[in-house]
Parts: C-alpha cells; structure tokens; sequence
C-alpha cells in the first residue's frame, strides 16, 4: 500500500516537473526579485543600490498614483462590461450552432490571434484617424470627421478588439456545457424564456461570466501599449507607469514597487473571483 | 536610420527584463568599484606598437557604422581581431561596462552625457591625441563640447538637435518659437505633436522659459508643467517614433523632432525643419577607450581610421547623421532640403543634455502628472 502510494508520488513528481521548474524559474524567481528590488535604491544607470529604504513605499501612495490607478480601473471595467454584453449572446448563439458551424465560428473568434498585435493596432490607427476610413465613412454622409482617436475611447475600443476572445471562449465553455434538458425542465415548469435564462442558464454560467471577465480585465489593466498607440500617450495607465519608471526614468526600485503593487491589486481580484465562483 | 535611431533612445522590454536579471546575479559590486576606481591617469602608449598582436573589440548601435567596417580595419590597421557587439540603448551600454570587471570592451559608442558620468567613474582613458592625427579633421565647435572641452576621454561621432517640424503648406505661419507649439494658435489645435521621452518632453518648455534644460529647480519644473498642462488639450496626441509619418499624412501640422527624424528630404518638398530662436539642446554620440582596454594602441588606431573622411561620411551619406568632421562633410553631396546643411555653429548654440542623477526622477513625476491629467 505505501510502495504504490511512494510510487504513485514519484510519477506525479516527474510529471509535474517542467510545470514547477517553468513557475519557478520564470515566475517566482522574477517576482521575488522584484520584490526584493522595492526594498532599494535607484541606482545611476538603472539597477538598484543595494542600500535598504522604505521610501519607495511612501512615494507610492501618493494622490497622482491613486488617480493613474482609478484611471486604469475605470477603463478596465468598462472594457470588462462592453466585452461581457457583446460575449455573453456571442458564445449563447455559437453554442447553439449546429457542430460544424460551431468550429468555423470558434475559429473566427481566435482568427485576430494570428495577426501580430502592433500590426492590428496599427489598422485600428489607420482605420479611425483624422483622414481615416471610418471619417471616409461618415464623409460620404456629410458627417465629421469625429475625433475617433487619441482619446480614452480608442483605448477601449482597442482592449476590447484585443480580448474580447478571452471573453467568449470560458462562456462558451460554460454554456456548451450546460444540459439542455434544465432548460426544459424550466419551461415545462412554466417559466419564461427570459426567467429560465435568468433563474437557470446565467447562474450556471456564472464562473464563465467570471473567468471571462478575470481574463479580460487583468490585461486591460495593466495594458500599456494601447493607450500609448491608441491613446496617443495623453492617458497614463499602470502600465505605462511602471514601464516608464523602469525604461525612461531608469528607476527600477520604483517601478518595481508599482509593479508590486499591481500585482497585488490583481492578486485580491483573482481570490474575489474564485471565492465567488466557489459560492456560485 | 528610424529603426536605430528608435532603439537608441527607447529601450526594449526584454532588455531591461534581461538586466533585471544580470545586475541582481553580478550584485552590488559595479557602484562600489567603480567610484573607488582610480582616477584616469595617462598610461605610456607606444606609437609604434606591433598591432598585429592587438585586437579591437567594439560596441555600438546597430546599423550605426558600416557593415564591412570589420574587414576594412582589419586589411588597414593589421589587427588580429576586430570584434563588433551591439547595444539597443545607451543604458544597455553603461550595463555592459560597468557591471563586473574587464567588460573586454576597448572602444564604446555612447552618447556624451554617459561618456561623461562613464569618466567620472574613472573608466576610461585619456585619448592621446598624438596617436589620432585625424582629429585634425574635426571642427573646431567639435573641441568645444560642453561635457568634454578639448577631447581629453571621448571622440564625437555624430551630432544633431531638437526642432520643430513642421508642414509648409498646412502652417498659416511659420513657426518661430517653442511657444507655437506650447501654444498653438486656432488653426494648429489638435494637430501639433510632442516627444514623450521626459527631457524632450519638458525642452521646448524649459527654453520657452529661458530656462537650463539641465534644471533641477523644482519651481522651474513646476512651471514646465503649468505650461505643458495647458498645451495638452491642443494637442494631437504624445509622439515619439511615427511623427515623421503623421507629417507626411498631413494629419499633424507642427511637430517636436530630432532633425535626423525630420523627414525634409520627402519628394513632396513641403517639409521644413526650424530651430526654435530660444534654442535648444545639442546631443553628440562619442567613442571612448576603455581604461581597461589591453589594446590601446589598436582602439586609438581605431578612433583614428574612422575619423578618415572615407569612413566618417558614410554615417552621414547613409544613416542621415551629421557628423563633427569637416573634412568628412565637405565630401557629402547634401540633398536639396537635408537638415545635413546645418551648421556646426548653430548646432553649438543648443545646450547639452547631462545625465542629472537622482535629480532625473523629477522629470518622470513631471511627465506623468501631465500625462496622468
């Protein structure tokens, strides 16, 4: 009995193994060093000092951070909810779908995937621009231009386009699932078709609502690339500020404890979620 | 040239991820070695020292010289070796030398600011002017860097500035001050562009103001800012790397731009390039010696072939640089509109840009209390 339970821990090991190595190498190891790093000061040349300091705490929670913070949340939730009331009917319908149509549909949602990024957004740049073809539109109406970028809106429209994908396939996972006999069941029952999806289909979908919004809103986040291309650099989020603090500033013990930050935020949002989804 | 130039002032991810790495696993050491290195003392080179028993190993920005540069040094000067390693940024450099002890480099390409905090650290080595005749072919205004009078540790390669560039045909008037672009009249709203990177950011303000673009003064970066708060709504957006494109679009009409980057050479004719009457600032990329270099005599052969004019011109007649040298320049054909023309006097009248150490994370805050608004 314990020869084979011995056994049967030694092959969960081997198999575990690149796993672990790839968390602890790629993951871990970085993030204590980061950690460590908040500790520090900056050195001339980027780097850090190794002198001990706490300031770099005090000069985080500042009024000008917080703002750069609830500025990134507020894009986030929004991009969050557009990508969840455009997802949810999105993966409902593919669900239904017939199985072939089912595939074609599931790769036309990872299709944008296969593009690189900058190069998609660079088409969102050429697309909505002063002289762009989404003015050209409107031009033929007698309509515009529109200032249609370099604003907060760009931005969400350019996460949006980026993840909404990560919205759709955890609710069709979580919808597909769904046996469609308690939908039945609900209207044999006499319920209507609206209160079946609201008393039956939407709480069994909900860890899908959940996961597709962590999925969405954790890079929204922290995005920084689009509210720079898209953005026209004139929103600071997270992002942008730790990438500045590292690359332009050369202050890495800074950017490290935003960073440390930022991570954190996500941390309590990632433990909110599964302690819903548990509850769900 | 825009990709070179891009890198060279905006570091890549993964090199500083890469870093993080290096400079934890070589620890503290670099700052406490180098500030209680030596100070540089002339070392005795000999002039007729036998290079074939020398190597040249350098490191510079990529596409930065020419490609067959190698073979040319090694047929010319009769070196054993001659080894070329890239960096992306100025900070990658100052990483590769100065973290550890020999960085086996013997000639650096950096840009002046760094040759001189790289000096003050006692890393490098007196250039010894009677090993390199061609300085000869400098300008004068070449001698008269303000972060290194008279060449005594580093050699200028290439030199530029920072101006307005600007649409001849869309401009109602054509712009004369930073302040056309701080505060643009009626017709250039929302079609103005500035640089992101924090010291471009704040330099058309600080000279506007009269003042240093080197300025730690915290009332002075204040009223940066007040001036950069109220330029934010009129602006087309933070540019950095495509204003060149949007120039050519016609979507900005005004932008702030490194001259090399001011694309006045167009076929359409309809791009001009101005520097502002208040001024600006003067960059200048440099080569140094390595203090710990075993190859003196080969880095100075070095230094000294690439001040022939042969070679010295190609960064001017390929990558779009002006370079110090006069002998070098006078062989150029410059193109009808190239910012090439620009005189080395004029160029001298702008202010250098000096690494302002701890002083520098003022700039930052400035830059994300604009950008943040």
């Amino acid at each position: 009995m314990t020869t084979s339970r011995g056994r049967h821990r030694l092959g969960a090991l081997v198999f575990l193994a690149p796993g672990l190595t790839y968390i602890v190498v790629l993951v871990l190891v970085p993030l204590a060093l980061v950690l460590s790093f908040t500790f520090f000061q900056r050195g001339r040349f980027g780097g850090v000092i190794y002198e001990f300091t706490t300031e770099n705490f005090a000069r985080a929670i500042d009024p000008l951070y917080l703002g750069v913070v609830g500025t990134s949340l507020k894009i986030a939730a929004l991009t969050t909810l557009i990508a969840l009331a455009l997802g949810y009917p999105t993966a409902y319908l593919i669900a239904r779908l017939p199985r072939r149509w089912k595939t074609i549909a599931l790769i036309a949602i990872v299709l944008p995937f296969w593009t690189n990024f900058i190069i998609r957004m660079y088409a969102w740049i050429i697309l909505l621009n002063g002289p762009g073809l989404v003015n050209s539109g409107f031009e033929l109406f007698g309509l515009g231009p529109y200032e249609l970028l370099y604003n907060q809106g760009a931005i969400v429209a350019g996460l949006l386009y980026s993840y909404l994908p990560l919205m759709v396939l955890p609710l069709y996972a979580a919808i597909e699932k769904l046996d469609p006999q308690l939908r039945e069941a609900s209207a044999n029952l006499g319920a209507s078709g609206f209160t079946t999806f609201r008393r039956v289909t939407l709480p069994l979908t909900l860890p899908g609502v959940l996961t597709g919004s962590m999925f969405v809103f954790v890079p929204s986040f922290a995005n920084f690339v689009i509210p720079e291309m898209l953005g026209g650099g004139k929103t600071l989020m997270v992002g942008n500020l730790i990438r500045n603090e590292f690359l332009k500033a050369r202050d890495w013990p800074f950017g490290s404890t935003l960073a440390t930050a930022l991570v954190a935020v996500l941390v309590l949002l990632l433990l909110a979620q599964a302690w819903a989804a548990r509850r769900a | 040239m825009f990709r070179s130039r891009f890198t060279r002032r905006l570091p890549a991810v993964a090199t500083v991820a890469g870093l993080a790495l290096a400079v934890a696993a070589c620890g503290g050491g670099s700052s406490d070695s180098a500030e209680t290195a030596p100070r540089a003392t002339a070392e005795q080179l000999d002039p007729n020292a036998d290079l074939t028993k020398q190597s040249i190993n350098i490191t510079v920005w990529d596409g930065y010289t020419p490609k067959e540069l190698p073979e040319k040094v090694k047929e010319k000067l009769k070196v054993s070796k001659m080894n070329v390693t890239l960096h992306a940024t100025n900070e990658e450099a100052m990483t590769k030398l100065t973290v550890g002890g020999d960085s086996g480099i013997d000639v650096a390409f950096v840009s002046g600011q760094y040759a001189q905090a790289l000096n003050e650290q006692g890393l490098l080595e007196p250039i010894h002017a009677e090993l390199i005749p061609n300085l000869a072919n400098l300008y004068p205004e070449a001698t008269q860097l303000s972060y290194d009078k008279g060449n005594k540790y580093s050699v200028p390669y290439t030199w530029g500035t920072t101006g307005i560039c600007y649409r001849t045909d869309l401009v109602k008037a054509k712009p004369t001050s930073w302040n056309d672009l701080l505060k643009p009249p009626a017709w250039a709203e929302k079609k103005v562009t500035m640089m992101t990177t924090e010291r471009w950011l704040a330099l058309p303000a600080l000279k506007a103001l009269g003042y240093s673009v080197n300025t730690d003064k915290d009332e002075e970066i204040a009223k940066v800012k007040e001036l950069l708060v109220q330029q934010k709504p009129k602006l087309l957006q933070y540019d950095d790397t495509t204003f060149g494109d949007k120039l050519k679009s016609g979507e900005a009409i005004m932008v702030e731009a490194w001259d090399g980057w001011c694309p006045t050479t167009d076929e359409k004719k309809n791009i001009e390039f101005v520097v502002p009457k208040e001024g600006s600032d003067l960059w200048v990329d440099t080569m140094v010696i390595m203090k710990s270099s075993k190859n003196k005599e080969a880095a100075h052969a070095f230094i000294n072939y690439v001040l022939d004019p042969e070679i010295h011109s190609w960064a001017a007649e390929n990558i779009n640089y002006k370079v110090p040298n006069k002998a070098a320049m006078e062989k150029v054909q410059v193109p009808e509109g190239s910012l090439l023309g620009i005189k080395p006097a004029e160029l001298l009248n702008g202010e250098s840009i000096i690494d302002l150490g701890q002083a520098s994370t003022k700039y930052t805050r400035m830059s994300a209390e604009v950008t943040a608004r």
